[in-house]
């Protein structure tokens, strides 16, 4: 599904990506770790479409198709979504007519009809059971005065109505009790399916007791350095990542 | 032709104008006329020399040869102009075609209250017009004293004590094709007595072609605790240029409520001053421009707090696209009489392009010690930040911003309490916009 080959990638003439290779097939489940200043977030933005980032070298492939000359709204007309590790706040919109016309203009790029309002409102209630919001939410303006907590729940809020082909989470578990981390998982875990992939992006095993991995990679220095199975994390728990710095530096 | 030919004109015009009047000549209310044009022809039209038109050139507009009088009657079927009118709630309308008044277009009234026009006052209601027509400004500008000079019909509102109209007032000025390029004078009266109140809408439209230009003024006089909601639409054809002076008179208790909507035409200038005469008034300014092309706004406001224990509430947003210019000047004036006086102004700005630009100028003059005042203004851009998460749920990038903009204009949108004017509203930003929302905001 998603093909990413040799991509190099910089901001402001600072190189931050530098090879990065990664497959992700339909019905898998990646997480990528790494410390802090790796490039992880970099990864995600530069897949979303984030115009600030010069993609220097190297692909990003969508089902076959290059991805890196389509602006952000194709890409997720393609299905691809990403939660933000910092939603931003957005006064005079709100949830509801933000997520209407998100859904409807998705709809009309995918040659769709538009979702009656009555449609939309059931779909939106449903979504709200699953992750246990409050009614009230539909009404406030976009993330506006939102809790962190609040925020990440809301990305996922979103992502359960686009029901994207990949969904990449940006740290969606930082900042977030025990109690919304299950609710966020349960979210995510109610959208895999063989049809769908989801990459996780965490500082931490945390989130991956509730959101099982088939694959772990960690990312340091702008590269791939190691990848593995699920087993991978709870070493990373263990030992931390200055073994992995050690055998990349050797 | 030039302002100077224009000016000249205008004078040889006024002498026509008056033989016309025979005995109406020597009416106190000429006398004022003839004292405004005496006034004009002294200072001419103001340039960008006066500290008060800095920003603003209104030369370009003084180049055409414009007809000062309008010549036999114009028609127009009600379904030519519908979409101009509020649809779904009931109004008066008062309806002028080219300068004049439009009975079969119109709905006005006397019973109860007046709602006609000014040719009527003329004949009706002398006195009332012999009290308040041309008080309004101790200091007219020479343009407000053009107006008077050759005011001869608009609006006439007046509601007697602790009447309440039952429905809002419409008052829409149009001119035809038909008129060619003309220089419009109207002039409003609105009086409101003790304890009575009312909602207006006005607007100018220009059919056709034609360059127009109308210089306006509407004096307003509220009695103690009157209450008036004046909104403006000024959405005009892109060859019309507007200039609308107005001004406002508040009694004990009154209160008054502006709301000025510039979303289009070649030029507009408002000249909108409060006078607190009396304690206790209080009033809230707000408006929005929301250009592109090469439009121009200007928003130029007085607070004028002559007595203690007023408050002035103003909230001015501008969205400047292409090569659209705004101006803000909001000056507010604290008299040192009027202790306890509350006044608040904000005007916030968003340039969207290179070549937009906004002139922002809060200018408060405090001379009193126990006050509470705050000023502030920003001029920024739109959020990228905003926009890339907009458009990474699949919102387009043009939509996106539209989404971001409709957001930020609705914040004076909202202030208006009629719902039907509302919607009208974001009808027509979403048409400046040129996106098909169909928000519930």
């Amino acid at each position: 599904m998603l093909s990413i080959k040799d991509l190099h990638a910089s901001v402001e003439e600072t190189p931050i990506l530098k090879g990065v290779q990664l497959e992700v097939k339909k019905g898998e489940v990646h997480a990528i770790m790494g410390p802090n200043g790796s490039g992880k977030s970099t990864l995600s933005s530069v897949i979303a479409g984030r115009e600030e980032y010069e993609v220097e070298k190297g692909s990003i492939d969508m089902d076959g198709q290059d991805i890196l000359e389509l602006s952000p709204e194709e890409r997720a007309h393609l299905g691809i979504f990403l939660s933000f590790q910092y939603p931003v706040e957005i006064p005079g919109v709100s949830v509801t007519n933000f997520l209407k016309t998100a859904l409807n203009e998705t709809r009309k790029a995918r040659g769709q009809e538009p979702m009656s309002a009555k449609e939309l409102l059931r779909l939106m209630r449903e979504k709200m059971e699953l992750l246990e919001m409050d009614k009230s939410f539909l009404s406030r303006s976009l993330n506006e005065g939102f809790s962190g907590g609040e925020k990440k729940r809301n990305e996922i809020f979103q992502m359960a109505l686009m029901e994207p082909r990949l969904a990449i989470l940006d740290e969606t578990d930082s900042g977030l009790d025990i109690d919304a981390l299950r609710i966020v998982a349960n979210g995510v875990n109610h959208l895999r399916s063989k049809d769908n992939a989801v990459v996780l992006i965490t500082h931490y095993q945390r989130l991956l007791e509730y959101i099982k991995p088939d694959f772990v990679h960690v990312l340091y220095k702008g590269r791939i350095v190691k990848s593995g199975g699920s087993e991978l994390a709870l070493e990373l728990e263990a030992k931390g990542y200055d073994w992995i710095k050690e055998e990349v530096e050797a | 032709m030039n302002s100077d030919q224009l000016r000249d004109k205008l004078s040889s015009s006024f002498i026509v104008f008056e033989n016309e009047l025979n005995g109406e000549r020597r009416s106190p209310l000429h006398q004022k006329r003839r004292a405004a044009m005496e006034r004009f022809e002294m200072k001419g039209f103001p340039s960008t020399r006066d500290e008060e038109w800095k920003y603003t050139n209104l030369k370009p507009l003084l180049g055409t040869d414009y007809k000062i009088f309008h010549e036999g009657e114009q028609s127009l079927e009600f379904r030519e102009i519908k979409r101009y009118f509020l649809n779904d709630i009931d109004t008066y309308k008062i309806v002028f075609v080219n300068g004049k008044y439009s009975s079969w277009l119109s709905e006005t009234t006397h019973r109860g209250f007046d709602i006609c026009t000014f040719s009527a006052a003329l004949q009706r209601h002398r006195h009332v017009l012999d009290e308040y027509f041309g008080r309004s400004d101790e200091e007219p500008s020479s343009t407000m004293d053009l107006n008077t000079a050759f005011a001869q019909e608009g609006a006439f509102i007046r509601i007697g004590k602790n009447a309440h109209v039952d429905k809002p007032v419409e008052i829409v000025h149009f001119t035809t094709a038909d008129a060619g390029p003309s220089f419009n004078q109207p002039r409003n009266l609105i009086v409101l007595e003790e304890g009575s109140s009312a909602e207006v809408i006005e607007r100018h439209r220009c059919l056709g072609e034609q360059e127009t230009l109308t210089n306006a003024v509407s004096e307003v006089f509220l009695g103690a605790q009157a209450r008036l909601s004046l909104f403006r639409i000024q959405n005009d054809a892109p060859q019309a240029g507007l200039i609308d002076h107005t001004n406002i008179h508040l009694s004990r208790d009154a209160h008054a409520h502006t709301a000025t909507f510039s979303m289009g035409g070649r030029f507009v200038r408002n000249d909108l001053a409060f006078f607190f005469n009396e304690p206790n008034a209080t009033a809230q300014l707000d408006g929005l421009s929301l250009l592109d092309a090469g439009e121009f706004a200007d928003q130029h406001t007085l607070v004028d707090h002559r007595v203690p224990h007023c408050e002035s509430r103003e909230f001015y947003k501008g969205v400047y696209g292409g090569a659209a210019k705004g101006v803000f000047n909001g000056k507010v004036m604290v008299r040192p009489q009027a202790q306890k006086t509350n006044a608040f102004q904000e005007n916030k700005n968003l340039l969207l392009s290179e070549k937009a630009a906004v002139d922002t100028k809060p200018q408060l003059e405090i001379f009193a010690d126990d006050v509470k005042c705050s000023h502030g203004c920003t001029v920024g851009q739109l959020d990228e930040e905003a926009l890339f998460y907009l458009r990474s749920r699949g919102i387009p990038e043009h939509e996106s911003k539209a989404l971001l903009l409709y957001a930020f204009g609705d914040e004076v949108i909202q202030r208006v309490p009629l719902k039907a004017l509302r919607q009208r509203l974001h009808r027509l930003m979403a048409q400046k916009l040129d996106v098909d929302f169909q928000l519930n905001l």
